[in-house]
């Protein structure tokens, strides 16, 4: 059939032909971001935050005192970072799936409250109610922290609908791992954010696994930045190990968005050095395929490199890393302190009304 | 210095592991990241990491070493420069004769629980919700609190006797284990039999369930699929309307919400719709109800769900016989089976009868405590808690006796309604929500075809009416208690 109508539409035949479809309009290929030295500093503060936050969290599970699931971002960082330092607290949005913590460190919000949760405290920012995957702050424009694979994708649709039908300018930044693009609401959310050209920018951060299914295993398209392509929605890729490349691929999408063009896709090629999920023995790689990565690509290292090539002196960087742990040890404190929730909290929140 | 290496609790029941295999020597220099040890679970191998930089000082506990508990010191670590003597650790509450035992021959006499797998084995302590108090820089590992970890003492504490012929050897297996002959026996005696999830392949099953399917069987029968439950669950379905017999695992029923509109509009009305011309013969799997401090998107019983529709047939067993029984019944089934187990159940151990082909009737509960006084009815880790509860009554002069539902639809109400004939009074257990539940319809049950046996109103005992929280003294608070089971039973029978 599809020869017949090549063949047809060759001949210029006086057959009735689809109407001409225009080209996929697409934006410009994003450049490395050129940070001020100060700018340099503070990316580098904050994904060394998120780094220590998360030793310390996988510290505390191996303790005892945390519980349940817990998804570490230990080598993602750069991501939530370089993205979300483009985005406009109090305007635009962010949603994300179940490793969830470092887009929380990411968004400013206090390592004390988050860590509190995940102790299960009263003073975690759910009440302790709500665990590790399970964290909001809808005064950052935070929503979630959401433990089942691919829903806020929709959701930050949602957001994004919210932000247009408002008209108040913002954006939503919705997370995705590799594995949640193979489920169907993101479709379906992809084709309706493009129908109505939705303000919304889709960062799929490509760990490589699902779980423990490779991308190649998972995905008839690898390239995932291809997935909006039946939808029209344009997408590129991006060193995700590289905050100034991140950046400038936030700057891009983040442009593209504003101005009314819909929505669009970034992919970008990161790396979590620890399983899944605390409970996660990741025998699907090998510990050399890990190290690999942790010598050669890893966003710390590098922003190290990046700050002494600008003049910074290895003592001001030992400081730096003094005074985060010193947070982090802060933080850990508080949420090993803090009491549990009281028990009437157990039936609080259920509704908002009494009925 | 030197600050001591404790063995981590590495998954969310862990009590203690095997040190595998040391990846470091003495003298080392490791830096934060680096692996340490490997550490097995009963689940896993698992790596652990340095936090710190250092130098290995002394290596407490030798690889190859069994039953080091959670907590317990297995190295020491030296800050840079510094000289440590080897001296004899303190603390580990007295396993330190672990450590000076030496050589991984020596290793089984350090293990202090021979028959129980580590990580799921009840603590006795219990470990009030208490928390301790930070120390300086190295607080001692301790067992995560969990509510869960009542409810599996209270299943460990039980004894189940299996349905079966007189004079049938039995053998010890986990749900766990039975659940994966259960699917291989099937397998072996029907080609048209084959696993489709998330990890059930390469991964060997995200809970273990699969285990060595992929091996026997190859990928052509054993399929890995994409986290696409809404598809994957469709594809099933269809491959069932086609002639095949698929067994679809969920890694938890929370994630086939995804999928719910495949089981019920698809699977469900298939047969009806066409008059019995197209059948749909798949048995849809997982664990369901609450873990370990999964919190509310990762807990929740979907019983009562799946029960409410015709067309279904939905199964949720405590032991592991009627695991396997049931599941092989399940494959068997010309219609659409909902296949609800328990994580937690999976690691605990119950007899099971050897015999070439253990197939149990769908439909049919089991009294799994015969008693006169009250009739207590429950089904999966419910069961459990109704045991431990029973035990206790009997020390109060309450001889309960305990129903094991095994199958939610259809509902074996002529065993629960003769039950209460002879014992007239009635609480039904459920770990679940309370409102428009399983213990709903047995309570309407009662009450409308039970009613002249009755000598008090039937009650309940469920998870509290909210999502589930994280919080460990919440948890606690949230899910049922063989202690209300008591009360309930005493209740109703003016005690």
């Amino acid at each position: 059939m599809r020869e017949t109508a090549v063949a047809r539409s060759a001949k210029k035949s006086a057959v009735p032909t689809a109407p001409e479809v225009p080209e996929i309009e697409r934006p410009p290929q994003p450049q490395r971001y050129k940070a001020s030295k100060d700018q340099m500093m503070r990316l580098y503060r904050e994904m060394l935050l998120i780094r220590r936050f998360e030793e310390r969290a996988g510290q505390l599970y191996g303790l005892g005192l945390i519980g349940g699931f817990c998804h570490l971002y230990i080598g993602q960082e750069a991501v939530a970072v370089g993205l979300q330092s483009a985005m406009t607290v109090g305007k635009d949005s962010v949603i994300t799936g179940y490793r969830d913590h470092g887009h929380m460190l990411a968004y400013g919000i206090d390592p004390k409250v988050i860590m509190a949760e995940l102790t299960g405290r009263e003073a975690g920012i759910s009440k302790g109610k709500g665990g590790s995957m399970h964290m909001f702050s809808v005064d950052h424009g935070f929503y979630g922290g959401h433990g089942i694979v691919g829903a806020q994708v929709p959701l930050g649709t949602g957001l994004a609908f919210a932000h247009k039908y408002r008209e108040d300018g913002g954006v939503c930044l919705t997370y995705m791992g590799d594995g949640a693009v193979n489920q169907g609401q993101v479709s379906e959310a992809f084709n309706m954010a493009k129908l109505w050209d939705l303000p919304v920018i889709y960062a799929i951060e490509n760990n490589k696994y699902a779980m423990g299914t490779s991308v190649n295993r998972s995905h008839a398209e690898p390239l995932l930045y291809r997935h909006g392509e039946s939808f029209r929605i344009p997408g590129f890729q991006v060193d995700g190990m590289d905050v100034l490349a991140v950046r400038g691929a936030a700057d891009v999408a983040l442009k593209w968005v504003r101005d009314g063009k819909g929505p669009i896709i970034i992919e970008f090629l990161t790396y979590r050095y620890r399983g899944h999920s605390m409970s996660d023995p990741a025998k699907y790689r090998t510990r050399e395929e890990v190290q690999e990565v942790r010598e050669n690509r890893d966003p710390i290292t590098s922003a190290e490199r990046e700050l002494e090539s600008m003049g910074v002196k290895e003592e001001e960087l030992k400081a730096i890393d003094k005074e985060i742990k010193d947070i982090v040890v802060g933080a850990a404190k508080f949420a090993e302190e803090a009491p549990e929730p009281a028990p009437s909290e157990l039936y609080t929140d259920v509704l908002v009304e009494s009925y | 210095m030197a600050t001591e290496l404790k063995m981590p609790a590495l998954s969310p029941t862990m009590e203690e592991g095997t040190l595998a295999k040391w990846l470091v020597k003495e003298g080392d220099e490791v830096k934060s990241g680096d692996i340490l040890a490997e550490i097995e679970t009963d689940k896993a191998t698992m790596e652990f990491e340095a936090v710190d930089e250092g130098k290995i000082a002394k290596i407490l506990v030798p690889e190859g070493t069994d039953g080091v508990k959670v907590g317990q010191p297995i190295a020491l670590l030296a800050a840079d420069g510094e000289q440590v003597q080897p001296s004899p650790p303190s603390g580990g509450e007295g396993q330190s004769s672990v450590a000076a035992q030496g050589g991984g021959a020596a290793a089984s006499s350090a293990r202090p629980h021979p028959a129980q797998p580590a990580a799921e084995s009840p603590s006795p302590a219990g470990g009030e919700g208490k928390v301790p108090a930070p120390e300086s820089a190295q607080p001692t590992p301790h067992l995560m609190e969990t509510a869960a970890r009542d409810l599996v003492a209270d299943v460990a504490e039980t004894r189940d006797e299996p349905e079966m012929p007189e004079g049938t050897p039995l053998v010890s297996l986990t749900v766990r284990e039975a659940l994966r002959d259960a699917m291989a026996e099937e397998m072996r005696a029907d080609e048209r039999v084959f696993v489709l999830g998330e990890e059930v392949a390469e991964y060997q099953g995200a809970y273990k369930v699969t285990q060595g399917l992929l091996q026997e069987f190859g990928a052509r029968r054993v399929v890995d699929t994409p986290i696409t439950e809404y598809g994957f669950a469709g594809v099933g379905t269809g491959a069932a309307m086609g002639g095949l017999r698929p067994i679809v695992e969920f890694m938890t029923f929370n994630f086939a919400m995804q999928a719910i509109d495949h089981i019920i509009n698809s699977a469900a009305k298939t047969n009806y719709m066409s008059g019995g011309q197209m059948r749909c013969p798949i048995v849809f799997r997982g664990p369901n109800g609450a873990a370990a401090r999964v919190a509310a998107q990762h807990s929740q019983n979907y019983g009562s769900w799946y029960a409410h529709v015709p067309g279904l047939i939905v199964i949720s067993p405590y032991s592991a016989a009627d695991a396997k029984g049931l599941l092989k019944a399940a494959i068997r089934s010309p219609d659409p089976v909902v296949f609800l187990e328990n994580e937690l159940l999976y690691g605990q151990h119950f007899d099971v009868p050897q015999m070439d082909d253990y197939v149990l009737p769908i439909g049919k509960a089991r009294i799994v405590r015969p008693g006169k006084d009250v009739t207590i009815v429950s089904y999966s880790i419910g069961v459990g808690v109704a045991l431990e509860a029973a035990q206790e009554l009997m020390g109060q002069g309450i001889n309960a006796e305990v129903i094991d539902l095994r199958t939610l639809r259809p509902l074996d109400k002529a065993t629960v309604l003769d039950s209460l004939k002879r014992t007239n009074r009635m609480v039904v257990v459920e770990e679940g929500w309370p409102v428009c539940s399983i213990s709903s319809e047995i309570i309407a049950i009662a009450m409308t075809e039970g009613f002249d046996d009755l000598d008090a109103p039937v009650l309940r005992v469920t998870d509290a009416d909210v999502p589930l929280p994280y919080a460990a003294n919440l948890e606690k608070m949230a899910l049922i208690k063989a202690s209300e089971v008591v009360e309930a039973a005493k209740a109703v029978c003016y005690r």
